[in-house]
């Protein structure tokens, strides 16, 4: 396989080819054709839209099996916050780890741990750099995608900081390491993701060489195992480190009020993100500082793969988050550390944002122009209802795929109605030429009778 | 190739769509993203003057591999004192579209910094025309 790996992809028996999803993607990264959906590799930003949308269940999102646990000869889990959500109000994240620790894992290293790492990296980062206004966060990886597919001018505006996950199984891994005296490679760190784009970066990032996280488990493949759990369970061991904002993370609001700046949007919902990142586009927002961007209605605690409603869940998440107040994340001498750390480098993650051309009409910008010409020409003569019916999200799409040798015109059932309407008609005319050497018998009576008057 | 968006006066749901599909179509033709968006952005300011002040306009981008040239004319009152308009901070929107978070005065301003040329002339009665230029880099100039 050649293109990029993706999370997200269709079950072919499953689609009935109802084009539904094709017109909720936020990067017109889906086709019907032969009555089946296609997902173009190059613009999905497995932002889980499609499989929200699909009705037939048609799409899901590939992520790894507890059965990798094998592949290490040590392993740490590392639990989105979101995962916390996914339990009851009351549910401490000391029963929720050590449900994880029971599972077969090794050992545990909180998500929202490595939230409170990037908070602090990324005020580090917001305080050192001024010369770009609004910064946006790269916390969520299909927003991440989406800026490097549709809006490759604001690669700049994005904060080059590690995700809390990829802070995670750095520090899981280092510490673990130095403590056990085990080289790295041995130990594998396992996301518990709500999330089918983690699951894609984390493969994706890994052909680059990236090794802070081994591979990505779904929330809705472990849920059971930790619900069946807790109820069994004692007293838990305390392995609780995040602090209430790191485990805030999970929910929409909860980046922002970690980072705790003053001049702030908070936005979420992929649609609702391109609208904002349109106006940040345009030149506007520049008196803003910070976007929270999350692709999922609620953040994170909305992803494809969480289980409970995203509502419910971040309830809970923020009553969770509550309650854990208390000491600062970190000593001050953790802090200059990772300070220092982050001064060096160490948390940079600028190399895994470049943009991605996916929609570009062609290599070459004169035969790019001519191509747009033309697609400008052919869109004038498509009916612009949008209707979908073609596979092709809406016309201009359409007109955009013809060009490109991907379609043709007749794919439009309008166009192709006209065009069985001009041919009917040319069949009646030319039913009613009758050869000079024939005579009038060959004629309806109809005919002959409007000839009689005419003549 | 030229694009024609037709832009009328106080159709501020429509606002911004002659932006939009520059931004559309400059993103298919692999022109680099950073004069893309400075594209955009005047394109924008200049569509956005028209629905603020003017009756109705044209807004038309040329395109080719060497420039983008954006020429916005409309049929409006007009600009009095062309010098002061161009002025940060100067602006004749009246309040309720300030409270849109419109007509902060950086209209013209911004679309004289964001283009390589600009040349704006205007009729009192009659309306005003922004012609600007906004050169593309040729690929060996780009980092």
């Amino acid at each position: 396989m050649t293109g990029p790996f993706h999370s997200v992809l269709l079950i072919e028996d499953k689609c009935r080819g109802c084009t539904r999803c094709i017109k909720n993607c936020p990067t017109e990264a889906i086709r019907v054709r032969q009555g089946k959906a296609r997902i173009n590799a190059e613009r999905c930003t497995d932002c889980g839209e499609c499989i929200r949308t699909c009705d037939n269940h048609a799409k899901t999102a590939i992520t790894d099996s507890l059965d990798r646990l094998k592949d290490f000869k040590y392993t740490i889990a590392l639990p989105a916050p979101a995962l916390y959500g996914q339990f009851g109000p009351d549910v401490h994240p000391d029963r929720v780890l050590a449900a994880l620790i029971d599972m077969g894992f090794d050992d545990v290293y909180e998500v929202a741990r490595g939230a409170d790492v990037a908070t602090l990296v990324t005020r580090e980062y917001l305080r050192a750099h001024r010369e770009v206004r609004p910064m946006i966060s790269a916390a969520c990886p299909a927003v991440v995608r989406l800026i490097q597919v549709r809006f490759p001018a604001l690669i700049d505006h994005l904060i080059p900081v590690d995700s809390p996950m990829t802070c995670a199984g750095k520090l899981a891994k280092e510490s673990k390491s130095r403590e056990m005296g085990i080289p790295p490679e041995d130990i594998g760190a396992f996301f518990i993701t709500p999330c089918p784009a983690k699951v894609t970066w984390v493969r994706e990032a890994s052909k680059r060489g990236f090794s802070a996280v081994d591979g990505a488990i779904s929330i809705a493949d472990v849920y059971g195992e930790v619900f069946r759990r807790l109820a069994a369970m004692g007293e838990p061991a305390p392995r609780r480190r995040a602090s209430g904002a790191g485990v805030g993370w999970g929910g929409s609001g909860g980046e922002n009020a970690a980072v705790g700046l003053a001049s702030f949007v908070v936005v979420d919902g992929i649609h609702s993100v391109i609208d904002v990142l349109e106006e940040v586009e345009m030149g506007r927002l520049a008196d803003v500082d910070f976007i929270e961007a999350q692709a999922c209605v609620g953040g994170c605690v909305g992803g494809a793969l969480a289980v409970r409603n995203p509502f419910i869940a971040h309830v809970h998440l923020e009553k969770l988050a509550k309650g854990l107040a208390g000491p600062p994340a970190f000593t001050p001498e953790e802090e200059e550390d990772l300070a220092r750390r982050a001064r060096a480098g160490q948390f940079d993650m600028r190399q895994d944002i470049a943009a991605v051309p996916a929609f570009r009409l062609d290599q070459d910008v004169s035969r790019a122009i001519s191509k747009a010409e033309m697609i400008e020409k052919v869109v004038k003569d498509l009916p612009g209802l949008d209707c979908g019916s073609c596979g092709s999200p809406h016309c201009r799409a359409l007109a955009e795929d013809i060009v490109q040798g991907l379609a043709v015109d007749t794919d439009c059932v309008f166009k192709l109605r006209h065009q069985v309407k001009v041919l009917a008609e040319q069949l009646f005319d030319l039913a009613r030429k009758n050869p000079s050497a024939m005579s009038a018998e060959g004629k309806s009576e109809l005919e002959a009778e409007a000839e009689r008057r005419e003549g | 190739m030229l694009l024609e968006c037709p832009v009328t006066g106080e159709d501020f749901q429509a606002a911004g769509e002659a932006a939009a599909r520059l931004k559309r179509t400059l993103r298919q033709l692999g022109i680099d993203a950073a004069t893309a968006r400075r594209a955009a952005i005047v394109a924008y300011e200049a569509e956005m003057n028209i629905v603020i002040h003017a009756f109705r306009g044209v807004l038309s981008v040329d395109i080719s591999p060497e420039r983008i040239e954006i020429l916005a004319d409309d049929e409006g009152p007009g600009i009095p004192d062309i010098a002061l308009a161009m002025q940060e901070g100067y602006s004749t929107a009246p309040e309720y579209i300030r409270e849109m978070g419109f007509g902060a005065g950086l209209g013209l301003p911004n679309m004289r910094r964001y283009s390589d040329e600009f040349h704006i002339e205007s009729t009192v009665g009659r309306g005003t025309s922004v012609r600007m230029v906004i050169n593309v880099p040729s690929k060996g100039s780009l980092a």
